[in-house]
């Protein structure tokens, strides 16, 4: 099921948490809301989980108008971050309890409700866990349990929030390798949220960059990664180096006050002066971490480190030491001048 | 079986249970003990007599009742005040919240000469039950009143904390698995607070049983209808029958404890097919 997501607006007292947000999703499509805390995205989910109503604005799934439409009657799937499993339900009631409230009418038998439940636990790989209760289950378990018990009502839409943020870092990446796996299995429209940008450009369909209640970027990983639209999304997502153009004026242009981001693997290091935009520079610390050496140079007249990313092939060819005395030029640059963003390709 | 004595990184386990004995033994069980040898001295006979006396049996039953009643209707509506305290923010939560601790501190002869005067027949709030012929003050009916009023604050302050605990994603993930309210409370919230509710409960049918001061003012202490256990027992310390007055106290004692020990049972059960 689609969704549309049309001038949304929420205010929490005097502090503005969603400004103007406009979104499409694609039905089945999985998306990531990407964010730092506070930038709007988790009430952005509730608004559209019916948990938290908006101000003003539009939402519509397939089409149609779901405002009015309490969180009961909206056929969505919620995770929580720290699962809200009923502590007092066995794993398998907690996965049957979405079938169990249903009206009379809709109720599966006793018989159809066991056997849903046992499938859905399988489909977790958790079904030897039925008869615990949550407190005898690891976080990861717990995570997946809330998952089956989301699924148990056949939702058309999945909401997650911030679904791997309670785990550590081991359970975290198995995890999430597992969600993208069960969503091309089962293609329900899933958005999640997250903090942490790795966990995003890895599992997403789509990213959607969001800082202080405005939608900076939409976009698939690569774009996010590659062609950030604006020096948030630049700053936010993988490492980056700045540069003012009152330091730096042949790498900005002549664009007076402006700002030049570029990433540590897109500086070229030499030797020799290439031409007249290679900037002198000292190396500060070179350091091999795996399969890339980070290496650190700081210019003359600056105490500001510019990190560079050589791989380590590539390192072997030239080596450097501590105090060697190289140029470095931009391979990508892009600058922000009053918002505007330009390309330069210093080719 | 758990071992007697089990091992804890924890010392001092000799000290702590020597003194958890003494101190019980010198707050609780002495005086207790006293309780039941005075009543020996009646010899089966005489407490038979006592305990089976039509004005005792019925102050008994007036007791039990209101003070059953009373703890009941505050599961009721103390569960409704925790659940504000808890869940909604609004001008003036903290005073009501202070409040809710005022049935501990009042002296209780002032809580019941008030309420014996707001629901008197002629008073603020019993006039109106006067007009329909409902009579509150001097009737087991203002027992229970004054017993509701002293036993608030021990649901209220039982269930409050448990309430806090459940967190409202709980709710929320119920909700948008299609329950409504009814089906959310029944099958999560209650179950739940319901080890809390049946302390709550306990302590305040406990307290009500044994409440003295409130209860003379407004109950009308018409033997057989009104008049309570513990007026009684200061009756019969009155007329200087010492032996009298510590036999009800005996069966009151004996009674409550029943009823203490069931419900930590229904508790325990609870506890163990439930929440772990």
């Amino acid at each position: 099921m689609s969704i549309t997501i049309e001038h949304l607006n929420k205010q929490f007292g005097s502090y503005r948490a969603l400004n103007d947000i406009n979104l499409e999703v694609n039905s089945g499509e999985l998306i990531a809301l990407l964010g730092p805390s506070g930038c709007g995205k988790t009430s952005l989910l509730r608004i559209i989980g019916g948990l938290d109503v908006a101000d003003s604005g539009s939402l519509l799934f397939h089409g149609e108008d779901v405002q009015q439409r309490d969180a009961r009657e909206r056929n969505v799937g919620f995770v929580f971050q720290h699962y809200a499993l009923f502590r007092h339900m066995t794993v398998f009631e907690n996965v049957a309890f979405g079938l169990r409230v249903k009206p009379k009418k809709q109720r599966p038998s006793d018989a159809e409700i066991k056997r849903r439940v046992l499938e859905l636990l399988s489909l977790v790989q958790l079904d030897w866990l039925a008869d615990r209760y949550p407190a005898q289950l690891s976080g990861g378990q717990r995570q997946r349990i809330a998952l089956a018990r989301a699924l148990a009502v056949e939702p058309k839409i999945l909401l997650l929030d911030e679904p791997f943020g309670a785990l550590d870092a081991q359970v975290r990446k198995e995890l999430r390798r597992w969600l993208r796996r069960l969503h091309d299995e089962l293609h329900i429209t899933s958005i999640f949220v997250t903090h942490d940008q790795e966990e995003a450009l890895e599992v997403a369909d789509r990213v959607v960059v969001m800082n202080k209640g405005v939608i900076e970027q939409v976009g698939t990983p690569d774009e996010i990664y590659a062609t950030p639209a604006s020096p948030f999304v630049y700053q936010f997502i993988g490492n980056v180096n700045l540069f003012h153009s009152r330091d730096h004026a042949p790498w900005t242009g002549q664009h007076g006050d402006a700002v030049a981001y570029t990433r540590p693997h897109d500086i070229d290091i030499s030797p020799i002066q290439q031409d007249a935009t290679a900037l002198p520079v000292e190396v500060k610390l070179v350091r091999a971490i795996g399969s890339v050496v980070r290496v650190e140079v700081a210019t003359q007249n600056s105490s500001e480190l510019i990190e560079i990313e050589l791989s380590r092939e590539r390192f072997e060819l030239a080596p450097l030491a501590n105090g060697d005395k190289v140029f470095i030029r931009p391979r990508q640059i892009r600058v922000f001048a009053t918002g505007v963003p330009h390309e330069l390709s210093a080719a | 079986m758990a071992q007697f004595k089990a091992h804890s990184v924890l010392p001092g386990f000799n000290l702590a249970l020597g003194y958890t004995l003494l101190y019980l033994s010198l707050i609780v069980l002495v005086p207790l003990s006293a309780l039941f040898f005075k009543t020996a001295t009646l010899g089966w006979g005489g407490f038979w007599e006592v305990a089976t006396s039509d004005r005792v049996l019925s102050a008994l039953r007036v007791t039990f009742v209101t003070s059953f009643a009373a703890a009941l209707v505050n599961v009721v509506f103390g569960l409704i005040v925790a659940w504000v305290l808890v869940r909604y923010r609004f001008f003036g939560k903290r005073v009501v919240d202070a409040l809710v601790d005022l049935p501990f501190a009042l002296p209780t002869a002032v809580a019941g000469i008030t309420l014996a005067t707001l629901y008197a027949p002629n008073g603020w709030i019993g006039q109106y039950f006067a007009a329909q012929d409902i009579k509150i003050a001097y009737t087991p009916l203002g027992i229970v009143v004054a017993l509701t009023f002293i036993g608030l604050p021990f649901v209220v302050r039982t269930v409050q904390p448990v309430l806090e605990d459940v967190e409202a994603e709980v709710e929320e993930a119920a909700a948008s698995l299609g329950a409504g309210r009814w089906a959310v409370f029944r099958r999560v919230i209650f179950p739940a607070l319901y080890p809390a509710l049946l302390t709550g409960f306990a302590l305040a049918f406990a307290r009500a049983i044994g409440e003295y001061g409130s209860v003379i003012f407004i109950a009308g202490n018409m033997p057989y209808i009104s008049e309570i256990a513990p007026l009684l027992i200061v009756a019969k310390l009155e007329q200087y029958d010492y032996a009298g007055a510590t036999a009800i106290a005996v069966l009151m004692l004996l009674i409550s404890f029943g009823f203490l020990l069931t419900i930590n049972a229904l508790q325990w059960w609870t506890s163990r097919r439930g929440v772990r």
